[in-house]
């Protein structure tokens, strides 16, 4: 019974036939507390006791178990009006810890995936410099590199749940986001070795992919914590995260980490390129629109149990998780409430706790077996609250796309499926 | 950070102090100096010296911030850099260098024209955009949807939204046609956002774009864009210390549902779809894959998958393919012309295949030679392949990958 719950999402038709599946749940969790038969899986030889497995070299590069097949990034095909300039999402209920797997980070292309032989890739910078440079991928090996984790969510992550509750599970509510290690050279000392004019205020970057994807990012962070990274995780940037080279503009919106970035252009104000104009600008209630909202604001999410991770194990000790980030630095603090809201517990931080990296929090309680209603909200270090959605609403209206760091709410039934809600 | 990179551009101020090192060390020779000159001296000893100290100043600034960057685990500055990277040739600037601005910087010279933007939108645009703008299916609205940002589903278009025309001109020239970027003249880029103005209602039937008149266009909306003001509006008020942890709310009601609207793509049913082309896969394995292919060159049909990029943002083939923009190829070799169900064909492809024709060799070589020739009316944009090479290896791969 409990396989059969794993990577399914309880749709309306599923939450009907419901009560049918909490029968089994219920009846193993009883099972557990004392066994009636022995378990032929411990009382009868295994055949992988017994017989060998696989040798080394089976396969040279290592895959996921054939359990795991279920663990994919998945897509929205209605979201997008054709499946190239478009996006799916990283299945964070199937994760733990704080790095995303380089195979499950989320894609998010204009133009497609650019194939870039690592010899043919080129990196100018051009425009107000003292020297006009072009680096080769040699060349950039040779500056010295850094590694940091960093978190990458794109401005439009539950961009679709502002006008309501839409889509059952944090993979596709909250799954434009992933977290990894670079490896890359500081941007800084490329700019300094192009020599900024004194009017440099501004850079465009440019990738080499069929968007020719461009963003204008002001000096003072270009040479603050920006990178040009080459690795992730450690190994080469996979090719739909920009192999072989991308930008890191750390606790800025996704859409500014240029994949197959090939130039670099150093100007005295910014382009107003399509994706900081027609795109990715934040239109509020009164039809102003704020322009040029890099920041992440401070959010978390539950991550389990979700929509596609119900409880199945019945009453009792029960594992709450979840993920928690903010643009302007640590999340010291989440808080997880049980009853919609009534009372806040203060969940407990687990792993490093990293500058605009993602951190990961548990609340471990006694479930009575009675509906929850689950949120987190995050605390970062400055001192800011994760807001919920009707508090942003009340400020930007619904149609402002972009930059929806709410709070989550899942509503638990008594069979432990969740569904995506929103409360009073 | 940025008084930081002006440590590098004391440069110039080196040639200055040299020059007044010589005329000190001439002071050592020649006894009998004019006042003027004198003063002329001691003022560039006194320029050298502050040169000198400058530089000196300079070095232990960067010196602090390496030490700085060193304690933060950063990688260090090198004084004028660290000498990778070549120079940048004036040639490969301008190949690359096309952006714009909307202070015109960066606009190409050339000029067009409504009449033409028409034509040429008409022909390379229009199947995704409509031919007046309006979008066909979920590609982006280009023209109309003014008055409507502060309604509840805001229609945001080039003239109604937009701030600067010269993110018109910046995106099309580098994105568009959406599947055959950066292919567009200059002219035809100027013709395409000139007709984009008209059918706006910014600009007369009789208008022409140019770089000269460019920056006189403004778009209605440029004044409702503001700089971020998060951090004044918002972060203040969300700064909450002594945020309430017990006994917060008397009582919490569910407001809105996301199953009652079931937009949730349902895993199973992918799942399902999934294991049973697996399962196709290994039932028939061989055989299949032998009848597509039989007779058909893999270097041929390789070369073809290379060309098909140029069909992809319209057309899909393979597994699980469906119609887009334009409909799915699968089995095109050797279809009814025409005959996708459910896909709204052209008048002139539709009466090819009520009239029997077949996509063959050579209905699908003149076909692909020159679309519109061949088709009369087609909907499909592009222009058509200039080899008979190409032309052989695209119906190879179609052949291929969508069987016969």
């Amino acid at each position: 019974m409990d396989m059969k719950f794993k990577g399914t999402k309880p749709s309306r038709r599923s939450f009907l036939t419901g009560a049918l599946a909490a029968g089994g749940a219920v009846a193993s969790a009883s099972v557990a507390q004392g066994q009636a038969t022995p378990d032929p899986l411990i009382t009868e030889k295994q055949p992988w006791r017994q017989f060998l497995g696989a040798g080394v070299d089976e396969a040279p590069y290592g895959m996921p178990s054939e359990h795991e097949a279920h663990v994919i990034r998945r897509t929205v095909p209605w979201l997008t009006a054709d499946p190239i300039s478009s996006i799916n999402f990283t299945p964070l209920h199937e994760l733990d810890g704080i790095i995303t797997p380089n195979g499950l980070c989320f894609e998010r292309h204009h133009g497609g995936v650019a194939e870039i032989a690592p010899e043919d890739h080129r990196l100018m910078i051009n425009g107000l410099v003292d020297k006009p440079l072009v680096f080769t991928m040699e060349d950039l090996k040779r500056y010295p590199r850094e590694n940091h984790v960093y978190f990458l969510e794109c401005a439009a992550n539950s961009g679709m749940e502002w006008a309501g509750a839409q889509l059952n599970g944090c993979q596709f509510t909250h799954g434009m986001i992933h977290n990894v290690m670079y490896t890359g050279v500081p941007l800084r000392l490329l700019l300094e070795e192009a020599g900024v004019k004194t009017n440099g205020k501004w850079i465009m970057v440019e990738g080499a992919d069929a968007a020719g994807m461009n963003r204008s990012i002001p000096m003072e962070k270009a040479l603050d914590d920006c990178l040009v990274a080459f690795k992730m995780n450690g190994e080469a940037l996979r090719p739909e995260q920009g192999y072989p080279l991308r930008l890191v503009v750390p606790g800025w919106e996704g859409n500014m980490w240029v994949k197959w970035i090939r130039r670099i252009e150093v100007g005295d104000e910014p382009w107003h390129a399509r994706e900081e104009t027609s795109k990715y600008t934040d239109l509020l209630a009164n039809g102003v629109a704020r322009r040029f909202t890099w920041e992440m604001d401070a959010k978390s999410v539950i991550t389990n149990p979700s929509p596609q991770a119900p409880i199945t194990h019945g009453k009792g000790w029960t594992v709450i998780t979840g993920v928690a980030w903010s643009g302007r630095g640590t999340i010291p603090r989440v808080d997880v409430t049980i009853d919609g809201g009534k009372n806040w517990h203060q969940a407990r931080m687990s792993g490093p706790s990293l500058n605009k990296s993602m951190h990961r929090f548990y609340y471990e309680f006694e479930w009575d077996g009675k509906p929850l209603l689950l949120q987190s909200r995050a605390h970062d270090n400055t001192g800011y609250v994760q807001p919920t959605k009707n508090e942003l609403r009340a400020i930007r209206g619904e149609n402002s796309i972009y930059h929806n760091n709410s709070i989550q709410t899942w509503y638990v039934n008594e069979n432990g499926e969740a569904e995506n809600v929103e409360i009073s | 950070m940025l008084k930081f990179l002006k440590i590098f551009l004391p440069a110039g101020a080196g040639a200055a102090s040299m020059l007044s090192l010589a005329y000190i060390a001439a002071d050592q020779f020649v006894v009998d100096i004019p006042a003027p000159i004198r003063e002329a001296i001691e003022l560039n000893a006194a320029q050298a010296q502050e040169a000198k100290e400058a530089k000196a100043a300079a070095a232990a600034e960067l010196a602090a911030r390496n030490e700085e960057l060193a304690v933060a685990g950063l990688a260090p500055s090198v004084a004028g850099g660290y000498g990778l990277g070549r120079d940048a040739m004036v040639e490969e600037i301008a190949a690359w260098d096309d952006d714009v601005r909307p202070d015109g910087q960066g606009l190409p010279e050339g000029s067009g024209d409504v009449w033409t933007g028409e034509e040429v939108f008409v022909e390379k645009c229009s199947m995704c955009h409509g031919d007046f703008g309006e979008a066909v299916g979920r590609w982006p609205v280009l023209a109309g949807g003014f008055g409507t940002l502060t309604r509840k589903d805001p229609v945001k278009t080039i003239g109604s939204y937009w701030p600067y025309l010269s993110t018109v001109f910046d995106y099309v020239n580098r994105a568009m046609p959406f599947g055959e970027a950066n292919s567009l003249t200059p002219d035809e880029v100027y013709s395409i956002t000139a007709y984009l103005l008209y059918v706006n209602d910014l600009a007369d039937d009789d208008f022409t774009l140019s770089n000269e008149n460019f920056t006189e266009v403004r778009l209605p909306n440029e004044a409702n864009f503001k700089d971020d003001d998060r951090m004044d509006v918002e972060f203040p008020q969300f700064v909450r210390p002594d945020i309430c942890m017990e006994n917060c709310k008397e009582t919490v009601e569910i407001t809105m549902h996301a199953s009652v609207l079931d937009v949730t793509p349902e895993e199973t049913a992918a799942r399902k779809a999934a294991e049973e082309a697996e399962a196709a896969a290994e039932s028939a394995p061989e055989a299949a894959v032998e009848s597509a292919d039989a007779g058909i060159d893999p270097a041929l049909v390789a070369e073809g998958e290379n060309l098909f990029k140029k069909c992809r943002s319209c057309h899909q083939i393979g597994e699980g393919a469906v119609d887009r923009t334009g409909p799915h190829l699968n089995g095109v070799v050797g279809r009814t012309i025409g005959s996708n169900d459910g896909f709204n064909y052209s008048g002139t492809l539709a009466d090819a295949g009520a009239a029997g024709g077949i996509w063959d060799a050579e209905t699908l070589g003149a076909f692909l030679a020159n679309p519109k020739s061949a088709m009369p009316g087609t909907k499909m944009s592009f222009a058509g392949f200039k080899s008979d090479e190409d032309i052989a290896a695209m119906i190879a791969y179609l052949q291929s990958a969508g069987g016969q």
